[in-house]
């Protein structure tokens, strides 16, 4: 890409931002803030030190929840793809819990985790577990036959079957469904912290508004959860540059 | 010596590599039976090249996916060197279409693939000789997805090969190839072939390509697959295309499949 085109954003953020601006400007509202006024809520909570405290907090439930998800999730669906009785026996479970919102599990889960932390990652763990099992199931189901009887044809055990082809063969599907399933976790943080815990940002956003109507700040933490997101998000893309894992993404 | 004494029998009658005998096959799809082949009876001497010649869908990569271990025959068995086929072999190896190579391995890699019980040097020793031998030098590291359909064919031809099997089964391993590289990929398994003479079980739709190739090609009917006949090519290598006993033996083999040969 050549710089002029890594540039182009920036006009178009240019575009919105003044916008925004104009658009504060003319209306009377004295609730909503302008983009200044967002940058200096963000100043107030780095002085407090409410910042760091929050990001910190939203990131931990985060990593707890989709690490542990990641943790169970991923062999549970390589199993259920792997022994297609397997598939068969618990696919429809799946399926069902699958459009139910993580959203809808919040009562229950600060009824066996109370407000805190636990509630949160119970959530965490919820909203990525299914779609994790789901992409590593279909991940070994669409590995392509003839991969496997070349390596049945090559003598190999089941267990090196299981090392030398599936792992390689699922690797890429896999990194795409964390990438995806990380995005996911990031949405539903904030949402499980507006209800079920006193920090972080989503409780940043829903305490600014209860505490005196400061959206300067609801917005602050808008911004924050969009630039956290995309840095999240960047970083699971470079994993899609590693070698052996690239040609699942068709191209060169 | 004994050892001699017992086998001396079994010598005088030229024992044949590959033995197919009465192998019936029925698939049960949404509780009807098809039937896929039937009865086919077939022999293929050590070092032979074999072609199996039919019409799309006959049931002729059942019989060789039946041959290399990956299916079970209804009724009837395959024997190879007197023992029975009961599953996958790294003695004989299946070179799918280019689609069998491994995306996530390099060319050594794929090349090296079966290598895995052998010491390191030793591996790397082969592999550079495979890799020679299918014309892929300065490749080595390169990933499938880099590569043409035909060097992909040759990667898999090569990693077949590497493990140094009796038997080769290839199934259409050039139909995915545009013309002129099915061409010249055909006189390197021919090249190829001389030089390691493994026993050839070769899939094909292909007249012209069958004719070319093989010691004898195996006519197949329509499903249910039986053999039509079996045709012996008498044509030494390099084989001339447009001689009167290529042209011969080409026509009998049309219109025993029942096609005029004009366009």
């Amino acid at each position: 890409m050549t710089l002029s085109r890594k540039l182009l954003p920036l006009p178009a953020m240019a575009v919105l931002i003044s916008a925004w601006q104009i658009s504060v400007m003319r209306s009377d509202s004295t609730i909503l803030p302008g983009p200044w006024a967002v940058v200096l809520g963000i100043m107030e909570l780095a002085q407090k030190g409410l910042l760091l405290k929050y990001v910190v907090a939203s990131l931990y439930r985060v990593t707890w929840g989709y690490v542990l998800a990641a943790l169970i999730g991923i062999p549970f669906g390589l199993l259920l793809g792997w022994y297609k009785r397997g598939e068969k026996a618990f696919n429809p479970i799946i399926q069902i819990l699958r459009p139910i919102s993580p959203l809808a599990w919040i009562p229950i889960a600060i009824l066996w985790f109370g407000v805190g932390d636990g509630a949160a990652i119970y959530l965490i763990f919820l909203a990525s577990f299914l779609p994790l099992t789901v992409t590593a199931m279909n991940a070994v189901r669409n590995i392509p036959e003839v991969n496997l009887n070349a390596g049945r044809n090559f003598g190999l055990s089941e267990r090196q079957l299981i090392t030398q082809i599936l792992y390689p063969a699922v690797a890429p599907y896999l990194i795409v469904g964390l990438r995806i399933t990380l995005g996911i976790a990031w949405l539903v943080v904030v949402a499980a912290e507006m209800i079920a815990v006193n920090s972080g940002l989503g409780f940043l956003i829903i305490d600014a508004r209860n505490a005196g109507n400061r959206y300067d700040l609801v917005i602050a933490g808008m911004v924050l959860i969009g630039i956290i997101g995309i840095v999240l998000d960047a970083g699971m893309k470079n994993l899609e540059k590693m070698k052996s894992i690239r040609w699942g993404y068709g191209g060169n | 010596m004994a050892q001699t004494a017992t086998t001396a029998p079994e010598r005088a009658v030229e024992a044949a590599k590959i033995s197919v005998r009465g192998v019936s096959k029925i698939f049960k799809r949404d509780g009807k039976e098809v039937n896929v082949l039937d009865n086919i009876n077939l022999e293929a001497r050590k070092g032979e090249f074999v072609c199996i010649l039919g019409p799309s869908g006959c049931g002729k990569s059942t019989l060789l996916n039946i041959a290399g271990g990956f299916l079970k025959a209804t009724t009837g068995s395959i024997t190879i060197d007197g023992e029975e086929v009961n599953g996958p072999d790294p003695r004989r190896i299946f070179v799918f279409q280019e689609r069998g190579v491994f995306p996530w391995m390099t060319v050594e890699g794929n090349i090296g693939f079966g290598l895995f019980k052998l010491p390191k040097e030793e591996r790397r020793h082969r592999i550079a000789h495979y890799v020679k031998l299918v014309g892929l030098e300065g490749f080595e590291q390169a990933y499938p997805q880099e590569l043409s359909g035909g060097m992909k064919q040759r990667v898999e031809v090569a990693r077949a090969l590497a493990v140094n099997p009796d038997v080769l089964y290839l199934d259409e391993p050039f139909g995915a190839l545009d013309s002129i590289t099915r061409l010249i990929m055909r006189s390197e398994l021919l090249r190829m072939w001389e030089a390691e003479r493994k026993t050839i079980l070769f899939v094909t739709h292909d007249i012209e390509e069958s004719v070319q190739l093989a010691d004898r090609v195996v006519v197949m009917s329509t499903r249910p697959a039986t053999i039509r006949r079996i045709v012996e090519i008498d044509i030494p290598h390099p084989r001339d295309i447009s001689s009167p006993r290529y042209l011969e033996l080409r026509d009998s083999i049309f219109e025993e499949i029942g096609l005029a040969h004009k366009v």
